[in-house]
């Protein structure tokens, strides 16, 4: 199984309650996947500025003088906020692979989770309503976010197995499914360029589209060469900076309903994680089609 | 969207208020053993579903002819097993509704999620909107009428009774179907493996205008249709038939 939804706002009045909201959508979904959970929001960006989220088993240890010491090797400011097990560092944006690299060297245990102007990611093992109240997700603002809560097949049950996957600049993955050509398609992926930090077959689909982006493919047109070079069941959301992406394969076991207002546009594995949004009553309510790219962007 | 009515009239006309069951204060669970605790539908008045949002399994293994009104969509196996109940969604209903029904009526006045009516016994699923994929797969003698169109795979592996579309058929319609017979009025945009286009026969337009008049359907006629059904060429295996399977 596993539970997928997103929730991309048109209107900016609701822009304070959008962690509430897809907190409560995500917890709906619960009975789906408990294994673990995560959310991604985008917004709150300041241009020029990056957010680099990153992730620590042993976070008071790990956490500690780092931005200090990070600002002092790649030669900038660099402020942290920390939430349970992640933090986020704020990096002048021409800084993040400098930052990546001195990171690793840094803090080698500490895992990147997300880069980029506008998101932030969230995940780690447990329940939704856990994971939703560790990183205090209900209070956060944003654009648009995504979240998933996982029922695992193809790799384990850890922090870094959980969804959302990012593997560019402000993009991220969620998928309900199971690929069955994700190893080759990692090899190939991996000759191109591309790192892997999991086994795991969604971050090889993540992947795929983060190296069709990097080489010129709009978010569209990656979503429309996934349905002809991914093998297995896939309903996908992703999410970029400015944009809100869904596909599902041909034969489309894998379960997705939609709602769109002129307020929202929101996703969810069933209609339950839809059923509390506001003006529901009057939204278009329909089953994305298969084999169809559904694409909004602000 | 043109409405009907026919099937949720209900069955035993009540002089008192409906019976009501408001899942935002009573769990489903309490809703479907209240349901299954009836002995005899006689006397029962109308009874109403309220809130459900997208729940599993309401009105799951009705036996008797109640007449329940859900008002609200559903989730997941929504009238499954049905007997005899005349259920109506006021709403939308996720995959699976009326699985394996075996008898009644079961009305979704919007849209139905994949494998509406799998493996239905008896009885008419009546969906007043579009149904995805897999409608009807395995169907094994229920009638079902679709007043928009299917999504692919529809009645695959169909056994026997009706499929009714008045809109269009998805890819692969009827694949290794057997004995059911499909109904549609628009485009087909493919034929699953061993489902040919059939010849509409006086006998058929009877089924099918006996059909539309139970779903309540009045503004289109049975000649508009077309027939769909096996050509019994995989009922045994024939070694030239391999690339068939």
């Amino acid at each position: 199984m596993c539970g997928i939804v997103g929730l991309f706002l048109k209107d900016k009045s609701l822009e304070p309650q959008l962690g509430a909201l897809l907190s409560e959508m995500l917890v709906t979904m619960t009975d789906r996947g408990p294994d673990s959970a995560g959310i991604a929001i985008y917004g709150g960006g300041t241009k020029g500025h990056a957010k680099v989220t990153i992730q620590s088993a042993n976070p008071d240890a790990d956490f500690k003088g780092l931005d200090a010491e990070l600002g002092k090797k790649i030669g900038a400011k660099v402020s942290s906020t920390v939430k349970s097990t992640h933090a986020v560092l704020d990096v002048p944006t021409e800084k993040v692979a400098e930052a990546r690299a001195a990171l690793a060297e840094l803090r080698p245990n500490v895992r990147v989770m997300g880069a980029g102007e506008a998101i932030e990611i969230y995940k780690e093992v447990g329940l939704p309503v856990e994971v939703v109240k560790r990183f205090d997700v209900t209070k956060m603002s944003g654009s648009h976010g995504i979240g998933h809560t996982r029922m695992a097949t193809e790799s384990a049950v850890t922090t870094l197995g959980a969804h959302p996957f990012s593997t560019g600049p402000d993009q991220c993955l969620v998928h309900n499914g199971s690929l069955s050509n994700h190893n080759n398609l990692r090899r190939e992926l991996i000759r191109d360029g591309m790192r892997f930090e999991t086994e795991n077959d969604t971050e090889v689909a993540a992947a795929y589209l983060s190296s069709k982006i990097a080489h010129g493919q709009n978010l569209g047109e990656a979503l429309e060469s996934s349905l002809n070079d991914l093998d297995g069941f896939f309903t996908f959301v992703v999410g970029t900076k400015n944009g809100f992406g869904v596909v599902r394969d041909p034969i489309s076991c894998k379960p997705a309903v939609m709602a769109e207002t002129d307020q929202y546009v929101a996703f969810g594995s069933e209609y339950r994680a839809l059923a509390n949004l506001p003006g529901i009553e009057d939204a278009k309510v329909w089953e994305p089609e298969p084999s169809t790219v559904y694409f909004w962007e602000h | 969207m043109h409405s009907t009515n026919l099937a949720t009239a209900p069955l035993h006309q009540a002089n008192y208020a409906p019976k009501t069951f408001d899942l935002s204060k009573i769990t489903l669970r309490e809703f479907n053993q209240a349901l299954h605790n009836v002995k005899d539908a006689a006397g029962e008045s109308n009874w109403e579903v309220l809130n459900p949002k997208g729940s599993h399994a309401v009105a799951v293994g009705a036996e008797h002819a109640i007449s329940i009104d859900v008002q609200g969509s559903v989730g997941y196996y929504c009238g499954g097993m049905n007997q005899n109940s005349t259920i109506t969604v006021h709403g939308s209903a996720g995959p699976g509704v009326g699985e394996n029904m075996m008898s009644g009526t079961i009305v979704v006045k919007g849209d139905a999620s994949q494998y509406a009516g799998a493996t239905g016994r008896g009885g008419l699923l009546v969906i007043e909107g579009n149904a995805s994929s897999r409608c009807g797969i395995s169907m094994k003698g229920i009638n079902i009428v679709v007043r928009g169109n299917i999504g692919h795979m529809s009645a695959f592996m169909a056994q026997s009774g009706n499929l009714v579309v008045l809109g269009d058929a998805g890819d692969a319609l009827g694949d290794s179907i057997y004995e059911a017979r499909l109904f549609v009025r628009g485009s087909v945009k493919s034929l699953g493996a061993d489902c040919i286009k059939k010849e509409m026969r006086p006998e058929h337009i009877a089924i099918l205008k006996d059909l539309l008049d139970r779903a309540g359907i009045t503004d289109v006629k049975p000649e508009e249709f077309s027939r769909y059904g096996s050509a019994r060429t995989l009922y045994n295996f024939n070694i030239d038939n391999a690339d068939a399977y």
